[in-house]
């Protein structure tokens, strides 16, 4: 069979010669992501070690190579890290409860429907999702049609508040990066042919063990897909605890953001990038690696 | 006539209720999951129609006035425009870059195909925190002041990553054969890519481009980050949000909305009566 | 590029042609003349290399040594759309976002010819399908489509045609229709048409000559007759049909027979028909060539006695007996059910007997199972 992977591999260029050609198309793409992406981060590593200017001038550093930035700014705050990727977690979590059967039931049991269901997942996300995440904040918040209910039914009590609490933050998140974790769902699950799951259920097996045993190992492709897709932008996300939260929700991009705009602390604002762009990396390579599933990238 | 009791087996309704949930769980779910999807867009179109002065927090009346004239709020449609032309440029530059990307990546074998898998990965496994916050140091650095253009530069390169994925996997679901026949058939290596490959990927740079444009539109973070004195969209109800949103913001809102979604079943219907023809 | 059609007419000349990827060679020094006007079949197992040479006639693998000639003119490094060559691709390769009509005028237009439409009308008329002008490839049945990708590839009248598998995915009665029909064309048309498959009864039902390949090499090549009566290898043998092979030693010549002793019991062989390098053989008949009777008849021809039924299947027009012999191995006689006589049951004691012109002796140091076991399907 290796002949045949030799000849598929070489079906793609018809001469198999080396040429210039795919070279000229990267450059200017590669180009563009190293001036404005690759050069942008290594100057962030060079600003993270820099210390305030003798001056004293507001927003004046100079290269001092000062470490310590990242130990004093990591427990400065460890707090807003952690809340960061426990917040993202459980949005993640939650998502894919949420978007294995959504996606489950649109790639199986919508027959002509299909493609008009997997529109209407992505649809609500046309709506600017700053509106959308405030439309949350007014139906959850003191006005809205589900808190008085709520508390008439004594299901919370009369000071309890469904907004500006760790709750609203994470389903904030999870609202908000539900079509990046169904997406990729559905298209694993749509990719499987219906007649697999019939021979595992003439092979006796009932269904939860056919899901178990075929379908969601199939599906795992899409799993990995949606989980990044949902975790990496849940992690540096800080605007639903900016809009759903209170100051105890603080998430590390929170951080990031006031350092940079209000304190003008540089340095740290590039410390603490630094290390969430570390540690989601750090987070995503094992968890590919774990799930076996790196020809995903 | 004469009629036998036929005894019909009837199950107690509670029985009967617990089987049809059974064999319908799934299909309930969906519905529990789009109302849930659709509840905020249901209650921004449903506010748009609100007859508020200022802000949009509580229910007033029902008026056309917001539809009639969205930029009774000049905040609104200045922003608007702004993130229409920013989106614009963006989606054209990054669309144009990532397609040529994502055609050598997808139909050559070269040396340093992984290293640029692994620059295009990258972009999309930065938080956007970092993405906004490294690019305005960098600019600041250079004596560029946040506005504009450096908006502009800020969205094609977080575009061009989604562009290349998008595209690669169109020219990757593409039989070679098809290529090969055309070669076959007298077409040069340049008529082939214009008469075969391109309009067969065609889709694919078209669900890119709109793909990228939706997420130039409704990115906030890097925007907030390099804008400066610039308004988007976005950045008009973040700012606006404390002090309540013009109900003209909800327009705006469910109209692309609508826009959107017109455009994506007019897409689908083509390509239906396309198949079918 | 316009009259690439008719300059170089020919044959098709493959010299000394090696196609080696890293780990091995597809194709192996491999030197074939194919005749202009014929029907010629490349038939071996998946992996033969006979895709791989196809793919090179065609142009869209290059050759690592060798040369590839039409006529005259070498084309071995030639574009694929320099060379006067059109292939019908398994699968057929139709382009989705182009009509029938358009799929039909794409190389007559690539060559620049402007006036298309009767060109293309005929060519439609030729696959009987001129209702579906207007159709696109995905409506189509496969059996419409395959008829539409050789219409697309003959319109151009190429010097050679090449079909890769061209009836692998149709159904079975299809496949039989679409065989005479094929065949049927290329004598209307009269191009070389070179035939791949791995179905030998496709190949021996339509080719004028058939190519036998194995391991990147041309085991035996022929008209389907001589190929199938006269093997010259176990592979061939096996590969084509079912043998009976059966050790022996050469003990004796007779004028134009070789006498073969076959575990104690003569029997003989035409020089002509023997591929035998020394005394030891492999000799081969055929199930079909065998006569089976019980122990006490008397025929005359060529004889082995003392075998017995150890199974009998019935299918229709004959009767398939498995007949153990003295010395153990398992002989397989295919009896015509037409002389109203019962078949013999399980456990008879038999002889059997055939005329001598049938069999044939294939070099004893061979492996007996060559070709035997090779997948069929691909």
């Amino acid at each position: 069979m290796a002949f045949l992977q030799a000849a598929a591999k070489r079906a793609n260029s018809f001469t198999g010669k080396p040429s210039r050609l795919p070279y000229l198309l990267l450059l200017p793409g590669l180009a563009f992501l190293s001036i404005f992406f690759i050069l942008p981060i290594l100057n962030l590593a060079a600003t993270s070690t820099q210390s305030p200017a003798a001056s004293g001038e507001i927003g004046s550093y100079v290269q001092t190579f000062q470490f310590s930035n990242y130990v004093n700014a990591f427990l400065e705050s460890r707090e807003q890290f952690a809340r960061s990727f426990i917040y993202a977690t459980l949005a993640t979590l939650l998502a894919l409860a949420i978007s294995y059967p959504l996606a489950y039931a649109i790639a199986f049991k919508s027959g002509r429907w299909k493609n008009l269901l997997v529109v209407l997942v992505v649809a609500p996300f046309f709506t600017s999702f700053l509106l959308r995440t405030i439309a949350w904040k007014q139906i959850l918040g003191e006005n809205g049609p589900v808190v008085g209910p709520l508390r008439a039914l004594h299901l919370i009590g009369p000071q309890t508040t469904l907004t500006a609490s760790a709750f609203a933050v994470v389903t904030g998140m999870t609202y908000n990066f539900l079509p990046f974790m169904t997406l990729p769902l559905y298209a694993s699950l749509d990719r499987i042919d219906p007649r697999t799951l019939e021979a595992a259920g003439d092979l006796y097996a009932n269904g939860f063990t056919t899901f178990r045993k075929v379908t969601f190992p199939l599906s795992l492709p899409g799993v990995v897909a949606g989980t990044l897709l949902t975790f990496i932008p849940a992690a540096g996300d800080y605007v639903n605890a900016a809009i759903l939260g209170n100051p105890s929700t603080k998430m590390v991009g929170n951080v990031i953001d006031s350092r940079f705009f209000r304190i003008v602390d540089y340095p740290t604002a590039a410390a603490l990038s630094f290390m969430l762009m570390a540690a989601i990396l750090i987070l995503i390579t094992v968890y590919i690696r774990r799930s076996g599933t790196e020809e995903l990238i | 006539m004469s009629t036998v009791e036929v005894p019909v087996p009837t199950l107690p309704f509670g029985k009967r209720f617990t089987r049809w949930f059974g064999r319908n769980t799934i299909r309930i779910y969906a519905v529990v999951g789009f109302t849930y999807l659709f509840i905020p867009v249901l209650y921004t179109f449903a506010f748009s129609f609100n007859d508020s002065a200022k802000s949009n927090l509580t229910w007033v009346g029902f008026t056309f006035k917001n539809w009639q004239n969205p930029c009774g709020a000049p905040e609104v449609c200045d922003a608007l425009g702004n993130s229409i032309r920013i989106g614009l440029i963006a989606t054209t530059v990054a669309t144009i870059l990532g397609t040529m990307i994502a055609f050598a990546l997808g139909r050559h074998r070269f040396r340093g195909r992984s290293a640029t898998n692994t620059l295009i990965f990258l972009p999309m496994a930065t938080p956007e925190v970092v993405l906004g916050a490294s690019l305005l140091a960098m600019f600041l650095n250079f004596g560029i002041n946040p506005g504009f253009w450096p908006t502009v530069i800020a969205h094609i390169m977080f575009c061009i990553s989604f562009v290349v994925v998008t595209v690669k996997a169109r020219i990757a679901s593409l039989d070679p054969r098809l290529e090969q026949a055309a070669m076959d058939l007298y077409a040069n290596e340049r008529e082939t890519f214009r008469r075969i490959t391109l309009p067969l990927v065609a889709p694919g740079i078209a669900g890119a481009a709109l793909l990228a444009f939706s997420l130039s539109f409704d990115d906030f973070i890097i925007t907030n980050f390099n804008s400066g004195t610039i308004n988007t969209f976005p950045k008009f109800v973040y700012v606006s949000a404390g002090r309540g949103i013009p109900a003209q913001a909800n327009v705006v809102g469910s109209s692309m909305f609508f826009l959107a979604l017109f455009i994506v079943l007019t897409g689908e219907l083509i390509g239906r009566k396309r198949r079918k023809r | 590029m316009a009259d690439a059609s008719t300059s170089s007419r020919g044959d098709l000349k493959l010299t000394r042609i090696t196609k080696s990827y890293s780990d091995f060679n597809a194709v192996d020094d491999l030197s074939l003349t194919i005749k202009e006007g014929s029907f010629f079949a490349l038939l071996g197992p998946s992996g033969c290399g006979k895709t791989t040479t196809l793919r090179m006639i065609a142009g869209l693998e290059e050759p690592t040594a060798g040369s590839i000639h039409i006529g005259t003119t070498d084309i071995t490094t030639m574009k694929p759309y320099q060379r006067p060559v059109n292939t019908v691709f398994q699968n057929y390769a139709l382009f989705p976002h182009l009509s029938i009509y358009e799929n039909i005028a794409f190389g007559l237009r690539r060559r620049g010819i402007k006036d298309v439409k009767s060109a293309v009308d005929k060519a439609l008329d030729l696959v009987e399908l001129p209702h579906l002008a207007d159709r696109k490839p995905n409506q189509l049945s496969g059996g419409q489509q395959q008829r539409i990708a050789l219409a697309r590839a003959i319109i151009n009248r190429p010097a050679l045609l090449l079909l890769d598998e061209p009836l692998g995915a149709l159904d079975l009665k299809l496949r039989r229709q679409m065989q005479i029909e094929l065949k049927w064309i290329q004598k209307e048309v009269g191009l070389t048409f070179v035939h791949v498959t791995h179905d030998q009864e496709e190949a021996m039902t339509m080719a004028d000559t058939v190519a036998l390949m194995h391991d990147g090499k041309i085991e035996q090549m022929g008209s389907p007759a001589d190929l199938y009566d006269n093997p010259k290898s176990v592979f061939v043998a096996n590969f084509l049909g079912q043998s009976n092979l059966i050790d022996g030693k050469i003990v004796d010549s007779d004028g134009d027979n070789f006498v073969v002793d076959l575990f104690g019991q003569k029997v003989s062989v035409l020089k002509s028909r023997s591929s035998a390098k020394d005394a030891s053989v492999l000799f081969g008949i055929r199930p079909e060539k065998l006569r089976i009777q019980p122990s006490d008849a008397d025929k005359p021809g060529n004889v082995l006695t003392g075998g017995r039924i150890v199974d009998v299947s019935y299918i229709g027009v004959s009767t398939q007996y498995q007949v153990e012999m003295p010395w153990g191995q398992e002989i397989m006689v295919f009896e015509q059910n037409d002389d109203g006589i019962p078949p013999l049951a399980k456990g008879d004691g038999v002889r059997l007997s055939w005329e001598p012109i049938f069999s044939f002796a294939l070099d004893g140091h061979e492996d007996a199972t060559a070709g035997s076991e090779v997948e069929v399907s691909e």
